[in-house]
């Protein structure tokens, strides 16, 4: 609660701000957090109706799908459209960056707010907007955008391809209002943590997942110009009949894959990166042990994100372009497995010696770096051009690409719910339902996306409505219902999970400051933190990891108090 | 995975399999590592955790050799895989037997050069959705769309090419055993893109020879669908 | 040695709204970045597009890179101007620079497009023109945004002024209208000196 202390009429004017100042239009970054939760957690469910009714026709052909009704192949490419667009844009980054960005990063470099709150608030509503373009799209009688969520041209650049006209330019408008927004937001977060960091939070001070936040603003602020020009140019083909990308009227489809993939690899981690920086802090609170090789991870984070740059052809190996230049994209795509080599064999170190608390989010943090091991391997089929040759356009990678992104943004994901629920509601989530929602969600993912690898590999390609036409892909069929019925019980697990988040802000036992014992700065705060942050200004003295330091009584101290003398000098430091 | 029949098939299996053996060492090691430190160092009773930073070089170096391998190993697989892509998607050996292939909406149109053997010629013959070559032989394929991207691929040969409107993308292959092998289009091309179904028939150089005598006659109407 | 609290970086020193407006130009950069790029390799793919491109009129473009040139410096000196306090030249010198920009706009919009859409030269007319309204039409958009910003500040001059603010604002505005300025410097020999 604000310090009522402070001048009269000031504090006086804060308990007037009525419901829509202190709730809807708030400037406030917890706030502002929340409703980028909200704005995910909503739009995760278009996106898991989408992959139900996927999943569904591609185990049992040609049936209704309960509780829908007939699925035909007119809706089959525009759900696989909005499944990805909505999992990527309004589903990974909302939540990653929109909520776990705004919520942490100022309260962890010691600010009272972000930089420019108005600018927050801004974002987010931008971003409610290019929604509402999108659901818009999706309720048009001709039905939303069909040509997948890579959009290649001609097929998204001319309406009579496909036979949707406004539902693909709804679609062009509402990921450009996307941008806009993560536009806002990054240069917020950039700023914020370059400029605003309390006394003696130094950049080799902060927590890591501020690292990645920061990291994923710069490659996505970078990377996203290229693909806005080309989503300007995809609209006037659409719209005042240039040909940009039509060949009839000298245009090249090709270009419009550069521009994407420009964009397009950068972007995957800007989703990724965050979700790291989040399974890194839960790592170290809950093993009582510091990050193993922070500086390492740090630069490696920095290394990813200016490889990112070069490696997007690697999505492009056949697509048309002069074979030689798979030769260059394979080394540097090669190159880039390095720096999350690091990040991989740093988080394993961390548990070497650990005193590991199995929370929930613990869990979470661990099986989301279990699973996207194997996501992490199966790149490199794909990263090869010559095996690439034989796994692209297959489910090798749509199983590899999930995961790489599942583990990231809902394993990462619901391990910071679990870790930071109590600091943002001031209450704890059951750990027993938490417990329960782990388990199921890391065997139901895999039950589903396993199978799905040998699909690939069997020779099935994506975006299929069904695979009758194929005899030889017969014989895989059972891997395809294997694959349903699991993502039916991935869904279904999410339920527990639904009402141990909602029931637990009303019920669940109040949180004190410090459940977990950690380190960094928003842990020395009230749960929930105050109106502004830091009623005194924090002052830091060292990384948020010094756990289980040698000599001391407890094994914690947190990021604002100086190390004790002689721990001190028995760490050696 | 599918039989492999083409000349270059064998290679890109030996790559996938060379990158499964290694992928698959590191994948085990690294994963029953985590596992087993996951339950040994579970917290029992007033242990403390050790207070291992990892910013001295010797420690560190617990990662970045590790690591030095892995980076190793990967610049091997890609030399070691530089050779299947170069035969598939680099050289471009004297063709046998010349088929254009003009993908659209929603079938594969083949385009077989006439009695005077020569393609883009009058007495072209046109078949949909099956192409018919003999075995042992190499075919060059000139592909080009009618209208949006579509991709060529032969899962059998390990073939595959996105065909892209406005340009004529060469490839090739040599089947070496006969049989009948599907064509997939594997990008996504509208509503219709699951439908885009053919055939590749591999047959006998005597079979091949009769089945040419009998459809590709000039002004023949479209073969066998 | 204890560690103790050290002393932050020296990034504190630049203004949150320096550093926001830098970032904000180097997502921008990006964006007419692509577009040009795009435009360079649709150029050599095309014969450098010397048939197409005969028909744009080099001397309003000329006569526009000048207009805008001088906006630019029109726009230093309001900064200069208003640090040193003198509202009436700081007044002045936006109102010239708004002026300016609308000349940008005015020789743009009359005298080039709807002559030439006249003349039969849409976006459809192939893909030269394409590019030329394309490119043109969204650096005009950013003209027309940066004159809204600089009216703005013009308007705030009528009365009594916090100094420091707009100060800041002059050169956070300037910034962007400086960078508008270079993008054209880029245009105007792609499209009109081909």
């Amino acid at each position: 609660m604000s310090t009522a202390v402070a001048a009269g009429a000031h504090a006086h004017e804060h308990h007037e701000l009525g419901f829509i100042r202190r709730y809807i239009f708030s400037t406030d970054h917890k706030v502002i957090a929340k409703q980028y939760m909200t704005a995910s957690a909503l739009m995760a469910i278009l996106g898991g109706l989408a992959a139900y009714l996927i999943r569904w026709q591609l185990a049992w052909p040609e049936t209704d799908v309960p509780g829908w009704g007939p699925f035909g192949p007119e809706n089959y490419n525009a759900y696989i459209t909005m499944h990805g667009t909505i999992m990527i844009f309004f589903v990974a980054m909302p939540f990653l960056l929109g909520a776990f960005g705004n919520f942490l990063i100022p309260l962890m470099v010691g600010a009272d707010d972000m930089a420019f709150p108005r600018l927050n608030a801004l974002s987010f509503w931008t971003l409610t907007v290019a929604s509402t373009i999108l659901i818009i799209s999706m309720l048009l009688p001709e039905g939303p955008a069909a040509a997948g969520w890579t959009g290649y041209a001609p097929l998204s650049a001319n309406p009579l391809y496909t036979g949707v006209h406004w539902g693909q330019n709804l679609w062009i408008l509402a990921i450009a209002a996307e941008f806009g927004s993560f536009l806002m937001g990054g240069i917020n977060f950039l700023v914020t943590t370059l400029n605003m960091r309390a006394p003696g939070m130094s950049l080799m001070r902060m927590p890591l997942v501020v690292w990645t936040e920061v990291t994923a603003s710069v490659l996505f602020l970078l990377s996203v110009g290229p693909l806005i020009a080309g989503a300007i140019m995809l609209f006037l083909d659409r719209t005042m009949g240039t040909g940009f990308f039509l060949p009839d009227k000298g245009g090249d489809p090709l270009l419009w894959e550069h521009l994407f993939w420009f964009f397009g690899h950068p972007e995957v981690y800007v989703v990724a990166l965050p979700g790291f920086g989040i399974m890194l802090e839960i790592l170290s609170v809950f093993s009582r042990k510091p990050i193993f090789g922070y500086k390492m991870i740090v630069y490696s984070t920095i290394t990813t994100g200016i490889l990112s740059f070069v490696v997007w052809a690697h999505h492009m190996f056949v697509s048309g372009i002069d074979p030689r230049l798979a030769t260059p994209f394979s080394i540097t795509t090669i190159l880039i497995s390095v720096p999350f080599a690091i990040l991989v064999f740093c988080m394993t170190a961390t548990l070497y010696g650990a005193s590991i608390r199995f929370t929930a989010a613990m869990l979470f943090a661990l099986g989301g770096l279990i699973t996207f091991i194997l996501g992490g391997v199966t790149g490199i089929f794909l990263g090869s051009a010559s095996s690439d040759i034989y796994m692209h356009g297959t489910y090798f990678v749509v199983s590899h690409f999930h995961y790489v992104l599942f583990p990231t943004v809902f394993f990462g994901g619901f391990g910071g719910l679990y870790f930071w629920y109590p600091k943002m509601f001031g209450r704890m989530m059951n750990e027993t339902l938490g417990k329960i929602h782990f388990w199921g969600t890391f065997i139901f993912f895999n039950c589903t996306f396993i199978p799905l690898f040998f699909a690939g590999l069997g020779g099935t390609p994506r975006r299929l409505y069904e695979f009758s036409n194929y005899e030889m892909l017969a014989h895989l069929q059972p891997l395809q219902v294997m694959a349903t019925w699991s993502l039916i019980g991935l869904l279904i697990v999410q339920f527990p999970f639904l009402f141990n988040f909602l029931y637990s802000m009303f019920r669940g036992k109040v949180a004190e400051k410090n459940p977990w014992h950690a380190n960094s700065l928003e842990w020395t705060l009230d749960s929930p933190p105050p109106h502004p942050n830091f009623p005194t200004p924090p002052r830091v003295y060292h990384d948020p990891y010094e756990y289980s330091v040698p000599g001391m009584s407890e094994d914690w101290l947190p990021q604002d108090q100086p190390m004790p003398v002689g721990a001190a000098t028995a760490a050696g430091e | 995975m599918p039989e492999s029949v083409s000349t270059f098939g064998g290679d890109i299996d030996s790559i996938i399999r060379l990158i499964f053996y290694i992928v698959g060492a590191w994948f085990v090691a690294v994963e029953v590592l985590i596992v087993y430190f996951a339950i040994r160092y579970r917290r029992r009773g007033p242990r403390q955790a050790a207070y291992l930073k990892g910013d001295s070089w010797q420690q560190a170096s617990w990662v970045l050799i590790p690591v030095a391998i892995v980076l190793v190993l990967d610049l091997g697989l890609d030399v070691a895989g530089h050779a299947a892509w170069e035969t598939e998607k680099l050289t471009l050996p004297t063709a046998q037997y010349e088929v254009g292939v003009s993908a659209k909406q929603f079938n594969w149109e083949f385009v077989y050069p006439g009695p005077d053997g020569k393609l883009g010629t009058e007495d072209d013959v046109t078949i949909e959705n099956e192409l018919h070559v003999p075995v042992g032989k190499v075919v060059r394929l000139e592909l080009s769309s009618k209208d949006v991207l579509h991709s060529f691929s032969v899962p059998n040969f390990r073939l595959r090419q996105d065909v892209v409107p406005g340009r004529v993308i060469r490839a090739w292959f040599q089947a070496d055993k006969p049989g009948t092998y599907e064509i997939q289009c594997t990008e996504l091309c509208g509503f219709g893109h699951y439908t885009m179904h053919g055939n590749v028939f591999v047959q006998t150089q005597q079979d091949y020879d009769n089945w040419k005598r009998d459809n590709l006659k000039p002004a023949s109407a479209a073969g066998a669908q | 040695m204890a560690p103790e609290a050290v002393e932050t970086d020296s990034l504190h020193q630049i203004p949150l709204g320096k550093a926001a407006i830098w970032w904000f130009l180097a997502s921008e950069i990006m964006v007419f970045g692509g577009l040009i790029t795009s435009y360079v390799l649709m150029m050599f793919a095309h014969g450098g597009f010397a048939e197409q491109a005969v028909h744009v009129k080099w001397k309003l473009g000329a006569l526009n890179t000048l207009v805008l040139l001088t906006s630019s410096m029109t726009m230093i000196l309001a900064l200069a101007s208003a640090r040193k306090k003198d509202l009436e030249k700081t007044r002045m010198f936006l109102g010239i620079t708004v002026l300016l920009g609308l000349t940008f706009l005015v020789i743009k919009i009359f005298f080039e497009y709807i002559p030439e859409i006249g003349e039969g030269f849409t976006p459809a007319s192939g893909m030269f023109w394409s590019f030329y309204f394309g490119m043109t039409g969204l650096h005009g958009v950013h003209v027309f945004g940066g004159i809204v910003a600089n009216f703005c500040l013009f308007i705030y001059t009528m009365r009594k002024v916090d100094w420091s603010l707009l100060e800041r604002r002059v050169e956070y505005a300037g910034l962007y209208w400086h960078f508008v300025d270079v993008v054209w410097i880029f245009l105007f020999p792609l499209l009109y000196l081909t």
